[in-house]
Protein backbone atom coordinates (compact mmCIF):
# COMPACT_ATOMS: atom_id res chain seq x y z
CA UNK A 1 0.00 0.00 0.00
CA UNK A 2 1.26 3.24 -0.94
CA UNK A 3 1.80 5.88 2.44
CA UNK A 4 1.28 9.37 2.21
CA UNK A 5 3.54 11.67 4.06
CA UNK A 6 2.11 13.32 7.08
CA UNK A 7 3.74 14.44 9.75
CA UNK A 8 0.88 15.07 11.87
CA UNK A 9 0.94 11.65 12.38
CA UNK A 10 3.29 12.13 14.94
CA UNK A 11 0.26 12.90 17.20
CA UNK A 12 -1.42 9.57 16.75
CA UNK A 13 1.65 8.06 17.92
CA UNK A 14 2.35 10.17 20.91
CA UNK A 15 0.51 8.77 23.59
CA UNK A 16 2.52 5.23 22.80
CA UNK A 17 5.87 6.91 22.68
CA UNK A 18 5.10 8.90 26.12
CA UNK A 19 3.91 5.57 28.11
CA UNK A 20 6.92 3.41 26.43
CA UNK A 21 9.71 5.78 26.55
CA UNK A 22 8.33 6.08 30.28
CA UNK A 23 8.44 2.60 30.49
CA UNK A 24 11.89 1.84 28.92
CA UNK A 25 13.96 5.24 28.69
CA UNK A 26 14.12 5.65 32.55
CA UNK A 27 14.85 2.36 33.40
CA UNK A 28 17.53 1.89 30.92
CA UNK A 29 19.32 5.51 32.15
CA UNK A 30 18.87 4.22 35.74
CA UNK A 31 20.72 1.01 34.70
CA UNK A 32 23.44 2.96 32.50
CA UNK A 33 23.91 5.15 35.59
CA UNK A 34 24.33 2.33 38.16
CA UNK A 35 26.61 0.40 34.94
CA UNK A 36 29.57 3.01 35.71
CA UNK A 37 29.28 4.14 39.25
CA UNK A 38 30.09 2.51 42.37
CA UNK A 39 28.05 2.90 45.32
CA UNK A 40 28.92 2.42 49.15
CA UNK A 41 25.45 2.75 50.52
CA UNK A 42 23.35 5.63 51.55
CA UNK A 43 23.17 6.58 48.17
CA UNK A 44 25.88 8.19 47.65
CA UNK A 45 27.43 7.21 44.16
CA UNK A 46 31.27 7.50 42.80
CA UNK A 47 32.12 8.03 39.09
CA UNK A 48 33.87 4.34 38.31
CA UNK A 49 34.14 4.29 34.88
CA UNK A 50 34.48 1.17 32.99
CA UNK A 51 35.10 -1.05 35.98
CA UNK A 52 32.23 -2.87 36.24
CA UNK A 53 32.67 -3.89 32.48
CA UNK A 54 36.19 -5.03 32.96
CA UNK A 55 35.07 -6.98 35.82
CA UNK A 56 32.25 -8.55 33.57
CA UNK A 57 34.80 -9.66 30.91
CA UNK A 58 36.67 -11.34 33.35
CA UNK A 59 34.00 -13.17 35.28
CA UNK A 60 34.02 -16.88 34.81
CA UNK A 61 30.28 -17.32 36.57
CA UNK A 62 28.62 -14.91 34.11
CA UNK A 63 31.00 -16.57 30.69
CA UNK A 64 29.78 -20.03 32.20
CA UNK A 65 25.80 -18.89 32.09
CA UNK A 66 26.52 -16.79 29.35
CA UNK A 67 27.82 -20.32 27.55
CA UNK A 68 24.80 -22.30 29.33
CA UNK A 69 22.50 -19.74 27.76
CA UNK A 70 23.81 -19.97 24.15
CA UNK A 71 24.15 -23.93 24.38
CA UNK A 72 20.27 -23.75 25.76
CA UNK A 73 18.50 -21.35 23.22
CA UNK A 74 20.80 -23.72 20.36
CA UNK A 75 19.56 -26.88 21.92
CA UNK A 76 15.87 -25.09 21.86
CA UNK A 77 15.94 -24.04 18.76
CA UNK A 78 16.96 -27.25 17.15
CA UNK A 79 14.64 -28.92 18.48
CA UNK A 80 11.52 -26.76 18.26
CA UNK A 81 11.44 -25.53 14.44
CA UNK A 82 11.99 -29.13 13.20
CA UNK A 83 9.73 -30.59 15.00
CA UNK A 84 6.91 -28.03 14.81
CA UNK A 85 7.29 -27.84 10.94
CA UNK A 86 6.86 -31.62 10.92
CA UNK A 87 3.79 -31.60 13.70
CA UNK A 88 2.27 -28.37 11.14
CA UNK A 89 2.65 -30.55 7.68
CA UNK A 90 1.05 -33.67 9.64
CA UNK A 91 -2.21 -31.61 11.04
CA UNK A 92 -5.53 -31.98 8.85
CA UNK A 93 -6.40 -29.27 6.35
CA UNK A 94 -9.69 -28.83 6.90
CA UNK A 95 -12.42 -30.55 8.84
CA UNK A 96 -14.04 -30.19 12.38
CA UNK A 97 -10.56 -31.75 13.98
CA UNK A 98 -8.68 -28.63 13.08
CA UNK A 99 -10.33 -25.82 15.59
CA UNK A 100 -10.08 -29.32 18.29
CA UNK A 101 -6.41 -29.06 17.51
CA UNK A 102 -6.04 -25.69 17.49
CA UNK A 103 -7.24 -24.91 20.85
CA UNK A 104 -5.61 -28.00 22.87
CA UNK A 105 -2.13 -27.11 21.05
CA UNK A 106 -2.29 -23.84 22.08
CA UNK A 107 -3.24 -24.36 25.51
CA UNK A 108 0.55 -24.34 26.96
CA UNK A 109 1.20 -21.15 26.04
CA UNK A 110 -1.50 -19.89 27.88
CA UNK A 111 -0.29 -21.46 31.69
CA UNK A 112 1.49 -18.79 33.50
CA UNK A 113 5.39 -19.54 33.56
CA UNK A 114 5.71 -20.26 37.20
CA UNK A 115 2.50 -23.20 36.53
CA UNK A 116 4.86 -24.26 33.72
CA UNK A 117 7.52 -24.92 35.82
CA UNK A 118 5.89 -26.41 39.01
CA UNK A 119 4.23 -28.48 36.68
CA UNK A 120 7.16 -29.94 35.47
CA UNK A 121 8.85 -29.96 38.75
CA UNK A 122 5.14 -32.19 40.19
CA UNK A 123 5.45 -34.26 36.44
CA UNK A 124 9.29 -34.99 37.05
CA UNK A 125 9.81 -35.51 40.59
CA UNK A 126 11.31 -39.05 40.99
CA UNK A 127 8.93 -40.90 43.02
CA UNK A 128 5.90 -39.67 42.98
CA UNK A 129 5.85 -37.82 39.01
CA UNK A 130 4.73 -39.49 35.96
CA UNK A 131 7.55 -38.81 33.95
CA UNK A 132 10.34 -39.08 36.87
CA UNK A 133 8.70 -42.65 38.39
CA UNK A 134 8.36 -43.53 34.43
CA UNK A 135 11.79 -43.21 33.59
CA UNK A 136 13.41 -44.56 36.81
CA UNK A 137 11.04 -47.86 36.27
CA UNK A 138 12.91 -48.16 32.49
CA UNK A 139 15.99 -48.74 35.22
CA UNK A 140 17.25 -45.20 34.08
CA UNK A 141 18.47 -43.69 37.59
CA UNK A 142 16.69 -39.91 37.00
CA UNK A 143 17.02 -37.28 39.95
CA UNK A 144 16.46 -33.86 38.83
CA UNK A 145 17.59 -32.27 41.59
CA UNK A 146 21.15 -34.48 41.80
CA UNK A 147 21.97 -35.32 38.02
CA UNK A 148 22.36 -32.58 36.38
CA UNK A 149 21.76 -34.33 32.98
CA UNK A 150 18.29 -35.08 34.35
CA UNK A 151 17.96 -31.51 35.38
CA UNK A 152 18.84 -30.07 31.66
CA UNK A 153 16.21 -33.22 30.32
CA UNK A 154 13.55 -31.47 32.16
CA UNK A 155 14.22 -28.07 31.18
CA UNK A 156 14.54 -28.94 27.57
CA UNK A 157 11.32 -30.81 27.88
CA UNK A 158 9.46 -28.36 29.44
CA UNK A 159 10.11 -25.78 26.87
CA UNK A 160 9.63 -27.71 24.04
CA UNK A 161 5.99 -28.46 26.06
CA UNK A 162 5.82 -25.02 26.23
CA UNK A 163 6.41 -23.52 23.21
CA UNK A 164 6.66 -25.86 20.32
CA UNK A 165 2.74 -25.07 19.95
CA UNK A 166 3.91 -21.84 18.94
CA UNK A 167 5.72 -23.25 15.79
CA UNK A 168 3.31 -25.34 14.86
CA UNK A 169 0.57 -22.45 14.93
CA UNK A 170 2.79 -20.35 12.67
CA UNK A 171 4.05 -22.88 10.23
CA UNK A 172 0.49 -24.49 9.88
CA UNK A 173 -1.10 -20.86 9.25
CA UNK A 174 1.50 -20.67 6.90
CA UNK A 175 0.42 -23.60 5.13
CA UNK A 176 -2.96 -23.05 4.83
CA UNK A 177 -2.28 -19.65 3.36
CA UNK A 178 -0.69 -21.84 0.06
CA UNK A 179 -3.24 -21.94 -2.98
CA UNK A 180 -4.25 -24.60 -4.53
CA UNK A 181 -3.21 -23.94 -7.74
CA UNK A 182 0.46 -24.82 -6.58
CA UNK A 183 -0.25 -27.93 -5.41
CA UNK A 184 -2.24 -29.11 -8.52
CA UNK A 185 0.80 -27.61 -10.50
CA UNK A 186 2.83 -29.64 -8.58
CA UNK A 187 0.26 -32.44 -9.12
CA UNK A 188 0.77 -32.50 -12.94
CA UNK A 189 4.26 -32.38 -13.45
CA UNK A 190 4.84 -35.36 -11.32
CA UNK A 191 6.24 -34.09 -8.29
CA UNK A 192 7.37 -35.99 -5.21
CA UNK A 193 6.43 -34.99 -1.51
CA UNK A 194 9.49 -34.14 -1.00
CA UNK A 195 10.05 -32.00 -3.87
CA UNK A 196 6.83 -30.71 -3.06
CA UNK A 197 8.52 -29.53 0.16
CA UNK A 198 10.87 -27.61 -0.77
CA UNK A 199 9.79 -26.00 -4.03
CA UNK A 200 6.82 -25.41 -2.85
CA UNK A 201 6.38 -25.61 0.88
CA UNK A 202 9.23 -24.50 2.14
CA UNK A 203 9.61 -21.25 0.42
CA UNK A 204 6.10 -19.98 1.17
CA UNK A 205 7.05 -20.44 5.04
CA UNK A 206 10.16 -18.75 4.85
CA UNK A 207 8.56 -15.65 6.27
CA UNK A 208 6.77 -17.31 9.21
CA UNK A 209 9.89 -19.56 10.17
CA UNK A 210 11.53 -16.22 10.11
CA UNK A 211 8.86 -14.48 13.09
CA UNK A 212 9.31 -18.49 14.47
CA UNK A 213 12.89 -18.40 15.14
CA UNK A 214 12.86 -14.74 16.07
CA UNK A 215 10.04 -15.18 18.94
CA UNK A 216 12.29 -18.64 19.98
CA UNK A 217 14.77 -17.34 20.12
CA UNK A 218 13.88 -14.11 21.87
CA UNK A 219 11.83 -15.69 24.51
CA UNK A 220 14.35 -19.13 25.36
CA UNK A 221 17.29 -16.28 25.83
CA UNK A 222 15.48 -14.76 28.63
CA UNK A 223 14.04 -17.68 29.99
CA UNK A 224 13.70 -17.48 33.80
CA UNK A 225 10.29 -17.72 36.01
CA UNK A 226 10.42 -21.07 34.54
CA UNK A 227 13.81 -22.26 35.40
CA UNK A 228 13.32 -20.83 38.81
CA UNK A 229 10.66 -22.83 39.75
CA UNK A 230 11.41 -26.09 38.43
CA UNK A 231 15.16 -26.42 39.22
CA UNK A 232 16.45 -23.06 41.23
CA UNK A 233 19.26 -23.28 38.53
CA UNK A 234 20.73 -26.33 40.35
CA UNK A 235 21.87 -28.81 41.05
CA UNK A 236 24.80 -26.49 41.98
CA UNK A 237 24.43 -23.42 39.09
CA UNK A 238 23.95 -26.59 36.04
CA UNK A 239 20.92 -25.11 34.88
CA UNK A 240 21.65 -21.05 35.96
CA UNK A 241 20.83 -19.21 32.70
CA UNK A 242 21.57 -15.54 32.41
CA UNK A 243 18.53 -13.95 33.39
CA UNK A 244 18.61 -16.47 36.85
CA UNK A 245 22.57 -14.75 37.31
CA UNK A 246 21.52 -11.24 36.84
CA UNK A 247 18.30 -11.24 38.97
CA UNK A 248 20.32 -12.83 41.91
CA UNK A 249 23.08 -10.44 41.29
CA UNK A 250 20.10 -7.48 41.04
CA UNK A 251 17.82 -8.27 43.72
CA UNK A 252 19.49 -10.81 45.68
CA UNK A 253 23.06 -8.98 46.65
CA UNK A 254 22.15 -5.55 45.28
CA UNK A 255 25.54 -5.86 43.49
CA UNK A 256 24.07 -2.93 41.70
CA UNK A 257 27.05 -1.79 39.14
CA UNK A 258 27.49 -5.27 38.27
CA UNK A 259 24.35 -6.27 37.94
CA UNK A 260 23.83 -3.32 35.54
CA UNK A 261 26.65 -3.85 33.88
CA UNK A 262 25.37 -7.34 32.58
CA UNK A 263 21.90 -6.25 32.20
CA UNK A 264 23.09 -3.68 29.41
CA UNK A 265 25.36 -6.35 27.81
CA UNK A 266 22.67 -8.41 28.08
CA UNK A 267 20.12 -6.32 26.66
CA UNK A 268 22.61 -5.46 23.26
CA UNK A 269 22.96 -8.86 22.66
CA UNK A 270 19.66 -9.74 22.33
CA UNK A 271 18.87 -6.18 20.14
CA UNK A 272 21.46 -6.82 17.78
CA UNK A 273 20.28 -10.73 17.39
CA UNK A 274 16.67 -9.54 16.71
CA UNK A 275 17.62 -6.78 14.84
CA UNK A 276 19.70 -9.47 12.22
CA UNK A 277 16.44 -11.17 12.27
CA UNK A 278 13.86 -8.02 11.79
CA UNK A 279 16.42 -6.84 8.45
CA UNK A 280 15.85 -10.48 6.86
CA UNK A 281 12.03 -10.44 7.30
CA UNK A 282 11.92 -7.14 6.17
CA UNK A 283 14.07 -8.29 3.26
CA UNK A 284 11.81 -10.83 2.59
CA UNK A 285 8.93 -9.11 3.24
CA UNK A 286 9.62 -6.46 0.82
CA UNK A 287 10.38 -9.03 -1.78
CA UNK B 1 -7.77 -41.62 9.66
CA UNK B 2 -4.54 -41.17 7.52
CA UNK B 3 -0.89 -42.34 8.99
CA UNK B 4 -0.42 -38.57 9.03
CA UNK B 5 -2.74 -37.60 11.39
CA UNK B 6 -1.15 -39.82 14.07
CA UNK B 7 1.42 -37.65 14.68
CA UNK B 8 -0.66 -34.04 15.69
CA UNK B 9 -2.32 -36.87 17.85
CA UNK B 10 0.82 -37.82 19.71
CA UNK B 11 1.74 -34.49 20.16
CA UNK B 12 -1.69 -33.78 21.72
CA UNK B 13 -1.20 -36.70 24.05
CA UNK B 14 2.26 -35.59 25.10
CA UNK B 15 1.02 -31.59 26.00
CA UNK B 16 -2.10 -32.63 27.87
CA UNK B 17 -0.40 -35.51 30.25
CA UNK B 18 1.11 -32.94 32.72
CA UNK B 19 -1.78 -31.01 32.64
CA UNK B 20 -3.50 -34.60 33.68
CA UNK B 21 -0.60 -34.93 36.41
CA UNK B 22 -1.88 -31.38 37.67
CA UNK B 23 -5.39 -32.00 37.65
CA UNK B 24 -4.81 -35.42 39.51
CA UNK B 25 -2.48 -34.08 42.02
CA UNK B 26 -5.37 -31.06 43.10
CA UNK B 27 -7.88 -34.16 43.62
CA UNK B 28 -5.68 -36.03 45.86
CA UNK B 29 -4.89 -35.36 49.86
CA UNK B 30 -1.61 -34.35 50.59
CA UNK B 31 -1.10 -37.89 52.62
CA UNK B 32 -1.98 -39.64 49.18
CA UNK B 33 0.30 -37.32 47.27
CA UNK B 34 3.79 -38.14 49.55
CA UNK B 35 2.45 -41.43 49.99
CA UNK B 36 3.09 -42.72 46.75
CA UNK B 37 2.91 -42.75 43.01
CA UNK B 38 -0.62 -43.20 41.75
CA UNK B 39 -2.53 -42.65 38.51
CA UNK B 40 -5.95 -42.06 39.47
CA UNK B 41 -6.56 -39.94 42.79
CA UNK B 42 -8.07 -42.98 45.61
CA UNK B 43 -9.27 -40.47 48.02
CA UNK B 44 -11.15 -38.11 45.41
CA UNK B 45 -11.41 -34.89 47.26
CA UNK B 46 -12.44 -31.25 46.89
CA UNK B 47 -10.63 -29.88 49.96
CA UNK B 48 -7.67 -27.76 47.87
CA UNK B 49 -10.20 -25.77 46.13
CA UNK B 50 -12.73 -25.42 49.22
CA UNK B 51 -9.12 -24.13 50.85
CA UNK B 52 -8.62 -21.67 48.03
CA UNK B 53 -12.11 -20.36 47.42
CA UNK B 54 -12.69 -19.74 51.40
CA UNK B 55 -9.56 -18.25 51.89
CA UNK B 56 -9.18 -14.90 50.57
CA UNK B 57 -5.91 -14.59 50.29
CA UNK B 58 -5.97 -16.89 47.49
CA UNK B 59 -8.87 -15.64 45.63
CA UNK B 60 -8.23 -12.58 45.97
CA UNK B 61 -4.79 -12.84 44.39
CA UNK B 62 -6.97 -13.87 41.49
CA UNK B 63 -9.25 -10.99 41.29
CA UNK B 64 -5.66 -9.08 41.53
CA UNK B 65 -4.70 -10.63 38.45
CA UNK B 66 -7.84 -10.37 36.78
CA UNK B 67 -7.42 -6.17 37.45
CA UNK B 68 -3.88 -5.32 36.22
CA UNK B 69 -4.25 -8.12 33.41
CA UNK B 70 -7.59 -6.46 32.60
CA UNK B 71 -6.09 -2.70 33.09
CA UNK B 72 -3.37 -3.18 30.97
CA UNK B 73 -5.40 -4.87 27.93
CA UNK B 74 -7.49 -2.07 28.01
CA UNK B 75 -4.62 0.53 28.38
CA UNK B 76 -2.32 -1.45 25.24
CA UNK B 77 -5.09 -1.22 23.32
CA UNK B 78 -5.79 2.67 23.71
CA UNK B 79 -2.81 3.72 23.17
CA UNK B 80 -1.69 1.57 19.95
CA UNK B 81 -5.16 1.99 17.90
CA UNK B 82 -3.89 5.57 16.91
CA UNK B 83 -0.49 4.54 16.77
CA UNK B 84 -0.86 1.53 14.28
CA UNK B 85 -3.41 3.66 12.09
CA UNK B 86 -0.35 6.17 11.99
CA UNK B 87 2.09 3.36 10.96
CA UNK B 88 -0.09 1.62 8.28
CA UNK B 89 -1.35 4.59 6.78
CA UNK B 90 1.51 7.58 6.63
CA UNK B 91 5.27 8.38 6.42
CA UNK B 92 6.37 10.46 9.10
CA UNK B 93 10.09 11.72 10.07
CA UNK B 94 11.76 8.69 12.03
CA UNK B 95 8.84 6.07 11.82
CA UNK B 96 10.93 3.17 10.75
CA UNK B 97 13.31 3.46 13.51
CA UNK B 98 10.50 4.18 15.45
CA UNK B 99 8.88 1.21 14.79
CA UNK B 100 11.99 -0.95 15.44
CA UNK B 101 12.81 0.58 18.82
CA UNK B 102 8.94 -0.57 19.70
CA UNK B 103 9.75 -3.93 18.66
CA UNK B 104 13.15 -3.42 20.99
CA UNK B 105 10.88 -2.91 24.00
CA UNK B 106 9.55 -6.72 23.21
CA UNK B 107 12.80 -8.00 23.41
CA UNK B 108 14.13 -6.58 26.58
CA UNK B 109 14.66 -9.37 29.23
CA UNK B 110 12.07 -8.25 31.92
CA UNK B 111 15.21 -9.34 34.27
CA UNK B 112 17.53 -6.19 33.27
CA UNK B 113 14.06 -4.38 34.21
CA UNK B 114 13.02 -5.29 37.48
CA UNK B 115 15.29 -3.53 40.13
CA UNK B 116 14.71 -0.25 37.91
CA UNK B 117 10.99 -0.59 37.98
CA UNK B 118 10.93 -1.65 41.68
CA UNK B 119 12.51 2.40 42.26
CA UNK B 120 10.72 4.17 39.27
CA UNK B 121 7.12 2.67 40.47
CA UNK B 122 8.23 3.34 44.29
CA UNK B 123 9.58 6.61 43.66
CA UNK B 124 6.25 7.97 41.66
CA UNK B 125 3.86 6.24 44.98
CA UNK B 126 2.41 2.91 42.76
CA UNK B 127 4.37 0.39 44.09
CA UNK B 128 2.15 -2.45 45.32
CA UNK B 129 -1.14 -1.36 43.01
CA UNK B 130 -2.51 -2.91 39.98
CA UNK B 131 -1.73 0.21 37.94
CA UNK B 132 2.28 -0.31 38.93
CA UNK B 133 1.59 -4.04 37.10
CA UNK B 134 -0.54 -2.82 34.22
CA UNK B 135 2.11 -0.03 33.09
CA UNK B 136 4.60 -2.35 33.51
CA UNK B 137 3.75 -4.70 31.49
CA UNK B 138 2.84 -2.38 28.90
CA UNK B 139 6.50 -1.88 28.41
CA UNK B 140 5.49 -5.45 25.93
CA UNK B 141 2.74 -5.02 24.74
CA UNK B 142 2.22 -1.87 23.81
CA UNK B 143 4.50 -3.03 21.35
CA UNK B 144 3.02 -6.09 20.03
CA UNK B 145 -0.33 -4.53 20.34
CA UNK B 146 0.50 -1.71 17.73
CA UNK B 147 2.59 -4.73 15.48
CA UNK B 148 -0.65 -6.58 15.61
CA UNK B 149 -2.89 -4.55 14.56
CA UNK B 150 -0.64 -2.53 12.07
CA UNK B 151 -0.69 -5.54 10.38
CA UNK B 152 -4.23 -6.64 10.46
CA UNK B 153 -5.08 -2.66 9.28
CA UNK B 154 -2.58 -2.90 6.62
CA UNK B 155 -4.91 -5.15 5.25
CA UNK B 156 -7.81 -2.53 4.84
CA UNK B 157 -8.18 -0.48 1.60
CA UNK B 158 -7.13 3.08 2.03
CA UNK B 159 -10.33 3.59 -0.07
CA UNK B 160 -12.48 3.07 2.84
CA UNK B 161 -10.65 6.12 4.57
CA UNK B 162 -10.88 7.84 1.24
CA UNK B 163 -14.44 7.50 0.92
CA UNK B 164 -15.55 8.22 4.31
CA UNK B 165 -13.53 11.50 4.14
CA UNK B 166 -15.59 12.43 0.56
CA UNK B 167 -18.41 11.35 2.82
CA UNK B 168 -17.75 14.24 5.34
CA UNK B 169 -16.46 12.08 8.41
CA UNK B 170 -13.65 13.90 10.25
CA UNK B 171 -11.13 11.94 11.42
CA UNK B 172 -12.44 10.71 15.13
CA UNK B 173 -16.17 9.89 13.68
CA UNK B 174 -14.43 7.49 10.69
CA UNK B 175 -12.42 6.37 13.49
CA UNK B 176 -15.13 5.13 15.57
CA UNK B 177 -17.74 4.62 13.63
CA UNK B 178 -16.35 3.08 10.61
CA UNK B 179 -12.52 1.71 11.14
CA UNK B 180 -12.57 0.38 14.40
CA UNK B 181 -15.81 -2.13 13.34
CA UNK B 182 -13.87 -2.70 10.37
CA UNK B 183 -11.15 -4.23 12.49
CA UNK B 184 -12.73 -5.77 15.14
CA UNK B 185 -11.20 -9.08 14.34
CA UNK B 186 -7.97 -7.61 14.30
CA UNK B 187 -8.71 -5.68 17.84
CA UNK B 188 -9.53 -9.18 19.40
CA UNK B 189 -6.41 -10.34 18.69
CA UNK B 190 -4.77 -8.00 20.13
CA UNK B 191 -6.28 -7.96 23.19
CA UNK B 192 -5.75 -11.38 23.62
CA UNK B 193 -1.92 -11.22 23.53
CA UNK B 194 -1.90 -8.25 25.54
CA UNK B 195 -4.33 -10.56 27.91
CA UNK B 196 -2.04 -13.34 27.69
CA UNK B 197 1.34 -12.20 28.44
CA UNK B 198 0.09 -10.05 31.39
CA UNK B 199 -1.58 -13.32 32.73
CA UNK B 200 1.32 -15.28 32.12
CA UNK B 201 4.33 -13.03 33.46
CA UNK B 202 5.51 -13.53 37.32
CA UNK B 203 8.81 -11.69 37.64
CA UNK B 204 7.87 -8.06 37.20
CA UNK B 205 3.81 -9.10 39.19
CA UNK B 206 5.88 -10.54 41.87
CA UNK B 207 8.77 -7.75 42.41
CA UNK B 208 6.08 -4.67 41.94
CA UNK B 209 3.45 -6.41 44.77
CA UNK B 210 3.68 -7.33 47.92
CA UNK B 211 -0.09 -7.32 49.66
CA UNK B 212 -2.17 -5.17 48.71
CA UNK B 213 -2.34 -6.23 45.02
CA UNK B 214 -0.35 -9.47 45.32
CA UNK B 215 -1.29 -11.64 42.27
CA UNK B 216 -1.40 -15.49 41.70
CA UNK B 217 1.31 -16.10 40.77
CA UNK B 218 3.19 -14.59 43.58
CA UNK B 219 0.61 -16.58 45.88
CA UNK B 220 1.63 -19.64 44.62
CA UNK B 221 5.76 -18.97 45.84
CA UNK B 222 3.73 -19.84 49.71
CA UNK B 223 2.68 -23.25 49.27
CA UNK B 224 6.52 -24.10 49.31
CA UNK B 225 6.90 -22.05 52.28
CA UNK B 226 4.81 -22.14 54.72
CA UNK B 227 3.71 -25.36 56.31
CA UNK B 228 6.19 -27.64 54.11
CA UNK B 229 5.44 -28.26 50.31
CA UNK B 230 1.68 -28.07 49.68
CA UNK B 231 1.31 -29.99 46.15
CA UNK B 232 -2.45 -30.62 46.56
CA UNK B 233 -2.80 -26.79 47.17
CA UNK B 234 -0.02 -25.79 44.41
CA UNK B 235 -1.71 -28.09 41.71
CA UNK B 236 -5.20 -26.78 42.29
CA UNK B 237 -4.18 -22.96 42.24
CA UNK B 238 -2.53 -24.02 38.56
CA UNK B 239 -5.40 -25.90 37.64
CA UNK B 240 -7.47 -22.50 38.61
CA UNK B 241 -5.07 -20.47 36.37
CA UNK B 242 -4.73 -22.58 33.31
CA UNK B 243 -9.28 -21.72 33.24
CA UNK B 244 -8.67 -17.83 32.09
CA UNK B 245 -6.75 -19.19 29.04
CA UNK B 246 -8.85 -21.85 27.81
CA UNK B 247 -11.80 -20.03 27.97
CA UNK B 248 -10.50 -16.77 26.11
CA UNK B 249 -8.41 -19.13 23.30
CA UNK B 250 -11.71 -20.59 21.88
CA UNK B 251 -13.12 -17.05 21.01
CA UNK B 252 -9.68 -16.59 19.00
CA UNK B 253 -8.51 -19.94 17.93
CA UNK B 254 -8.76 -18.98 13.96
CA UNK B 255 -6.86 -15.84 14.54
CA UNK B 256 -4.19 -17.02 17.15
CA UNK B 257 -1.52 -17.67 14.09
CA UNK B 258 -2.35 -14.68 12.44
CA UNK B 259 -1.73 -13.01 16.23
CA UNK B 260 1.46 -14.45 16.43
CA UNK B 261 2.89 -13.86 12.81
CA UNK B 262 1.62 -10.56 13.94
CA UNK B 263 -1.06 -10.16 11.35
CA UNK B 264 0.98 -10.80 9.09
CA UNK B 265 0.39 -14.38 7.75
Amino acid sequence: MSKTVNQKAWWLVLPVFVMVAFNALIPLMTVVNYSVQESFGNNEFFWSGTVWFQQLLADDQIHESLLRQIVFTSIVLAIQVPLGLSIALCMPKKGPWVSVCLVLMALPLLVPWNVVGSMWNIMALPDIGLLGKGINALGIPFNYTRQPMAAWFTVILMDVWHWTSLVVLLCYAGLVSIPDAYYQAAKVDGAKPWAVFRYIQLPKLKHVLTIAILLRFMDSFMIYTEVIVLTGGGPGSTTKFLSIDLVQKALGGFDLGPAAALSIVYFLIILLMSWLFYTLMMRNEAN
Amino acid sequence: MTKRSFVPIIYIIFLMLPIYWLLNMSFKTTNEILGGFSIFPREFTLDSYRTIFSDPSWYMAYVHSLIYVGLNTLFSIAVALPAAYAFSRFKFLGDKHLFFWLLSNRMAPPAVFVLPFVQLYSAVGLHDTHIAVALAHTLFNIPLAVWILEGFMSGVPKELDETAYVDGYSFPAFFGKIFIPTISAGIGVAAFFCFMFSWVEMLLAKNLTTVAAKPIVAAMTKTSSASGYELGLLAAAGVLTIIPGAIVIYFVRNYIAKGFALGRV
